[in-house]
């Protein structure tokens, strides 16, 4: 039972791993670059929550929305501005950019006096509520950040299967030149993946709030997102769920089994072992051009 | 003759510091089909990519139906009814066939129109029907290449450019392919616009063919006028004419007279 109790833990901490993972793969495979800025961006998505909370006084309900929107535009405009100017350059500079970007993002945070600096509590309506399913105890924050991340996914994934737009992000990061001749808006689709990336980012920094406080330095959870992303092959959306799944899972029981220490350096140990086995990852796919 | 589809007057494109066309001129009558002929780099594909707005030209100019596009954004030439199959086919390989197509239709907004073309699709190609469900990237080369033009049929274009549909394909299907192309062109009025180094079908289905040279136009003629020149005769359809006697001594030059 104790066991299962861990396991739930990790499975919640695995999904937020698993939504910063699902925004790293998004821009990847759009774009192909890997945007170190995605913890920022996560950890941007909770002060705007904190910011909707304290100051406008909305409930947290709507706080989710609001932020996941602010947040969208806020990617939106990063690709448009920032990074499309630099579009053609070598991947190289494009992934400096996002490095840069999430630095800016952490220092203009530390610099909005007496909040910045601070760590806050952004406490949900339901935070001392808990499931009891027999022996089991599931906090409620859990159960809610387990829940809105499967529903997000399923989103997600009607989105990208159903959708005219979906389709077309789809073909833009299978060949992108193809996609310029049948009249695909590419760099405005692009500027979309990121917007949707960054409200995803807010979703995860909203959820994980409660959990976590809110400061500048929460972004580094980014840093347990990437090998979430490299185990699910960078290039899959599934992939990723499952890798910070994978990740979260081998964090939780980490630190329950092993002695101090252990849990932080777990997730790497995973990503190397994965890496020898299965380079591509768990989903990855290698697909040669037929001529 | 009726006032051309498709002008292009002094085109001079570059990749960097190479110049691959130096100054081009040709022009395209609505529902006809032309021909550019050459041999490798002499620049054909880069003037189907400067009238489709994937590179810029640095001097003259592109009309479409009497309106300047150079310098404008791919996206908006197609939904202006110029659609381009590329060398290579370059399908979206994860894609399924019929998204593959869906995509062609993506600048559209008429749902009827894109049923009936997708309708009129498979009439052309029964296979890419059959084969609706599957992964594009696991068709062989030809279907590949159906698909690619099928594609692009879903744009509605008034002007279908062409690059190269014989590529890596069999003289069997290469004639299917074609006499499918012929096809488009009578049964829906498309114009066409063929680059293609297959010098001797291109020149069979075309009403009127240029040949470019390292980025020159060098000869324009109809194809029946052009099948008849010595030069073509020789260089691209690798006919020759034995001498006084049975062979030849002396290496000819061309002279595009």
């Amino acid at each position: 039972m104790q066991l299962l109790q861990v396991l739930i833990g990790g499975i919640s901490q695995g999904c937020i791993y698993g939504l910063i993972a699902l925004g790293f793969v998004l821009i990847y495979k759009a774009t192909e670059a890997v945007n170190f800025a995605q913890g920022e961006l996560m950890m941007l998505g909770a002060f705007c929550g904190l910011g909707f909370s304290t100051a406008l006084g909305l409930p947290y309900w709507a706080v989710l929305p609001c932020s996941v929107l602010a947040m969208g535009i806020f990617g939106f405009l990063t690709e448009a501005l920032v990074l499309r100017p630099i579009l053609g350059q070598p991947a190289f500079a494009l992934i400096m950019v996002t490095i840069g970007v999430g630095y800016v993002a952490r220092g203009l945070i530390t610099m909005i006096p007496g909040i910045g600096t601070e760590t806050h509590v952004f406490e949900a309506p339901f935070h001392d509520e808990v499931i009891t399913l027999g022996p089991l105890v599931i906090g409620m924050e859990q159960a809610v950040i387990i829940g809105a991340s499967f529903l997000l996914c399923g989103g997600l994934f009607a989105l990208f299967r159903y959708t005219r737009v979906g389709v077309a992000m789809q073909a833009i990061s299978q060949n992108q030149l193809a996609a310029y001749y049948m009249g695909i808006p590419v760099k405005r689709l692009n500027s979309l993946v990121w917007a949707i990336s960054a409200g995803m980012a807010a979703v995860a920094g909203v959820l994980l709030a409660p959990v976590t406080f809110v400061h500048a330095n929460m972004g580094f959870i980014g840093l347990k997102a990437f090998p979430a992303a490299v185990i699910g092959g960078f290039e899959s959306l599934p992939g990723a769920i499952v890798g910070g799944l994978i990740i979260g899972i081998v964090e939780a029981l980490a630190g329950f089994y092993l002695p101090e220490g252990f849990k932080d350096v777990a997730p790497y140990v995973v990503v190397l072992a994965m890496l020898m086995i299965r380079p591509h990852g768990l989903f990855g796919t290698s697909m040669r051009k037929r001529v | 003759m009726p006032d051309p589809l498709l002008t292009l007057a002094n085109v001079e494109s570059a990749y960097g510091p190479v110049r691959a066309i130096r100054g081009v001129s040709l022009s395209v009558p609505p529902a006809s089909i032309v021909a550019v002929l050459g041999a490798n780099g002499a620049g054909k594909t880069t003037i189907l990519k400067t009238i489709s707005g994937i590179i810029d030209p640095q001097k003259g100019s592109v009309h479409f139906k009497g309106e300047a596009i150079h310098g404008m954004d791919p996206a908006g030439i197609v939904r202006r009814g110029l659609c381009h199959v590329p060398e290579g086919r370059e399908v979206f390989p994860m894609l399924s066939v019929l998204d593959n197509l869906m995509m062609g239709a993506y600048t559209r907004t008429d749902r009827d129109g894109v049923r009936r073309d997708l309708e009129q699709v498979f009439g052309y190609f029964p296979i890419l029907k059959e084969r609706a469900k599957q992964q594009a990237g696991l068709l062989s080369g030809g279907q590949q290449q159906m698909l690619a033009i099928s594609r692009a049929i879903m744009g509605q274009p008034e002007l279908m450019l062409l690059d190269e549909p014989s590529l890596g394909l069999s003289p069997k299907l290469t004639r299917e392919i074609f006499d499918i192309v012929v096809r488009i062109n009578r049964e829906r009025g498309t114009t066409l616009l063929l680059v293609e180094q297959n010098a001797a079908i291109a020149l069979e289905v075309a009403d009127y063919g240029y040949v470019l040279e390292v980025g020159r136009i060098v000869m324009e003629d109809t194809c029946e006028r052009l099948r008849e020149k010595e030069d073509i005769r020789e260089f691209y359809l690798g006919m020759k004419d034995a001498g006084a006697r049975g062979e030849r001594r002396w290496k000819r030059k061309k002279t595009w007279r």
